[in-house]
């Protein structure tokens, strides 16, 4: 494995300024543009190496929009997606098309659907071996070599190899597709909604796995997802999206035990918690997510907040930094104090 | 489970098998629960763990190759007379009469159980004048009534609105109205919550909760969220494999777990509330095909506590562990 590297504790892998994917919305005969969906609306953050961060919010927020962005599977209509590649930086968002794929063996992405995901006709040697192909890694008993090691890493046996995806279940799927992604070594993985598909029993295996990988490889994370509880058991920082918009970054359990944002402080509170004890009085938001082709004025979150008030509607906060490594976009960050999940509780003595 | 009072849905060892070339599928597995007036019982359970073919079944409306094959589901109708679903034909007079009059039904994706060449009212109106004798006009307003009374906006122009103009939130609203339009007293809502966003999900476990208090409506509430059972039942059935491996109050199912495999999921959920990048128990393997069902107890594979020559042999019989509580396991004999 090359990615082990003893890089410095705090190296920045993956920057990303101003980011912006504008998708048009065009009308009539003539396809005319009459407006644009706002999707991704100015998204700033940074990744760490060796680090996961989590992209979360509801659906329509734009985190998977940001995750293709960042892939350039879709190219932004602007801003800055900076790389460090050795002791290069490259902007992902603009480098030329015949540059990209070897861009791509830096970053690589893991996908929500198990079942779709993998080509039916594509034995499993053929699905994990084929970024090796494409990329010209060895010759066909290297690869097969480097196949059998891939899916011993992350925990298939490696006799299946000749077998097809539909012998499988979920999560033995899911561990093909991760087995893919880390094929060429990639210094960044994008996993969109990872576990979303499996069963409640199965993504508990899923989570693992993919701890363990990082340890043992060194990896950077970009976990998008919606649900919290997965957030919170895999990241060490998160970042909140809602409408296009990064509401809140900060460091997991600070951002889980003291959040700033208002929007964060309803998305923990509408949590179901596993434990009848605690049923206790919600923050149900009222109404719903704004439209990202209609985009509210001022503060995206404004006519849900219970705390809005007239700044908030005319002008859009600016990100900043509350406390060490804790931003916010929210007008009142510094005077409201905001109630997050009380209690930790340490699954290795849980019942 | 608490025993006073009658139940209103009584289900005892209810068998729904698939029957296709390729073999058996035995979806349901022996069940037996019982459902209160005014409370709510969680059905918790996977993938393939008979959940949903249960709520099937109850209503009579098992997609063919399916068919009940053994079994009673015992329901007192408004009269206080109790009628057994099995023996009903599934498309008699009788049985139309309780789907959707004494026994709502949630779907879990709106988008699919509306149809899209009628209104959303035009489909409420239907129902509505199906279990009562109104004219148009009367059941028009009982549609505006009951989208309404879930917290829909101007119900008014709503109700001439297609499903598709309606975001996931709203459709589920105008799902839980046409489900509430002729009063059931059984509300059956198959994981009415899991297609949605979580600040939407609260709003409508909130708004089921708001609906239960105003009418004393009992609940049947089918999801696989461990979380959403927490926050909504009173009583708990978990299945797994189409048997019921445990049941219980509500309070005892998460805090005093009988089953070895109630307590490895618990166990092995993440949780909002767990320490940041531990490493979660987990229960080993992944879910059976159903083609492929172990002998003697389904969760014998994956369990912990598994005692060969027994768990794999003989099937365990719920047996009594504690005032009310059964659980399906050999540990307990």
């Amino acid at each position: 494995m090359t990615n082990g590297d003893a890089s410095p504790a705090k190296s920045v892998l993956l920057d990303v300024r101003g980011l912006r994917k504008y998708f048009p919305i065009r009308r009539g005969l003539l396809q005319k543009t009459v407006g644009h969906v706002k999707a991704v609306d100015d998204v700033t953050f940074f990744l760490n190496r060796g680090e996961t961060l989590s992209l979360v919010g509801e659906s329509g927020c734009g985190k998977t929009t940001t995750a293709r962005c960042i892939l350039r599977a879709i190219t932004p209509t602007a801003g800055q997606v900076l790389l460090s590649d050795n002791d290069e930086v490259l902007d992902v968002a603009t480098v030329p098309k015949h540059r990209l794929r070897s861009l791509r063996r830096q970053m690589q992405m893991i996908f929500q659907d198990p079942f779709s995901s993998l080509n039916p006709r594509m034995t499993l040697l053929d699905i994990v071996g084929e970024p090796l192909l494409v990329h010209g890694v060895g010759n066909a008993q290297e690869r097969t070599d480097r196949v059998v090691e891939l899916l011993r890493l992350v925990g298939l046996r490696p006799e299946y190899m000749r077998r097809y995806p539909h012998a499988f279940s979920g999560g033995q799927r899911q561990r093909i597709g991760i087995a893919r992604a880390l094929a060429l070594n990639p210094r960044l993985v994008v996993a969109d909604e990872p576990v979303s598909a499996l069963d409640v029993s199965v993504q508990a295996q899923i989570l693992n796995l993919l701890l363990e990988l990082q340890e043992r490889l060194g990896l950077t994370y970009l976990f998008v997802a919606h649900d919290l509880s997965v957030v919170k058991h895999i990241s060490e920082r998160v970042a909140v999206m809602y409408v296009g918009r990064i509401v809140e970054t900060a460091p997991t359990e600070e951002l889980f035990a003291t959040p700033r944002h208002p929007y964060t402080e309803a998305l923990l509170s509408a949590v179901p918690k596993p434990d009848p004890r605690l049923r206790s009085e919600r923050i149900v938001l009222q109404g719903e997510v704004a439209d990202p082709a209609n985009t509210p004025p001022g503060c995206h979150f404004h006519p849900r907040c219970q705390y809005a008030q007239a700044v908030c509607r005319e002008k859009a906060p600016v990100q900043e930094e509350i406390a060490p490594d804790h931003f916010v976009s929210c007008h009142r960050a510094a005077e409201l104090s905001l109630k997050g999940v009380a209690r930790t509780i340490d699954h290795r003595r849980h019942p | 489970m608490q025993k006073n009072g009658k139940p209103l849905l009584s289900v005892r060892n209810l068998k729904t098998s698939f029957f296709q070339d390729e073999g058996t599928t035995r979806a349901v597995d022996g069940a037996s629960f019982d459902v209160f007036p005014g409370k709510t019982l969680g059905i918790v359970g996977e993938s393939g763990c008979g959940k949903s073919v249960t709520a099937q079944s109850i209503l009579r409306i098992v997609d063919h190759p399916g068919r009940i094959v053994e079994g009673e589901i015992f329901l007192t109708r408004a009269d206080g007379s109790e009628i057994d679903l099995v023996k009903l034909k599934a498309n008699s007079r009788e049985i139309r009469s309780i789907r959707g009059g004494d026994i709502g039904l949630i779907f879990q994706e709106p988008m699919t159980s509306f149809s899209p060449v009628h209104t959303v009212g035009a489909q409420i109106i239907e129902a509505v004048r199906l279990h009562n004798a109104v004219s148009k006009k009367e059941a028009r307003q009982k549609g505006i009534e009951a989208l309404r009374s879930v917290g829909i906006p101007k119900p008014e122009r709503r109700i001439d609105e297609y499903s598709f103009e309606l975001s996931g939130g709203l459709r589920q609203r105008a799902m839980i109205a046409a489900a509430l339009s002729c009063d059931p007293r059984l509300l059956i809502a198959d994981e009415p919550t899991t297609a949605l966003d979580v600040t939407t999900q609260a709003q409508i476990l909130d708004l089921l909760r708001k609906i239960q208090q105003e009418r004393g409506m009992a609940i049947m509430l089918i999801t696989h969220n461990l979380g959403v059972v927490a926050e909504m039942a009173d009583d708990v059935v978990v299945m797994y494999l189409g048997r019921v491996v445990e049941q219980g109050t509500v309070d005892e199912i998460f805090h005093d777990p009988k089953h070895p495999y109630t307590k490895a999921l618990l166990q092995s959920i993440p949780s909002i509330e767990s320490v940041p990048r531990l490493k979660l128990p987990t229960i080993s393997g992944s879910i059976p095909h159903p083609f492929n069902r172990p002998t003697g107890c389904p969760f014998h594979p994956r369990c912990a506590s598994f005692i060969p020559g027994r768990c794999d042999t003989a099937d365990p019989p719920l047996l009594a562990v504690g005032e009310g509580r059964t659980a399906s396991c050999f540990l307990y004999q």
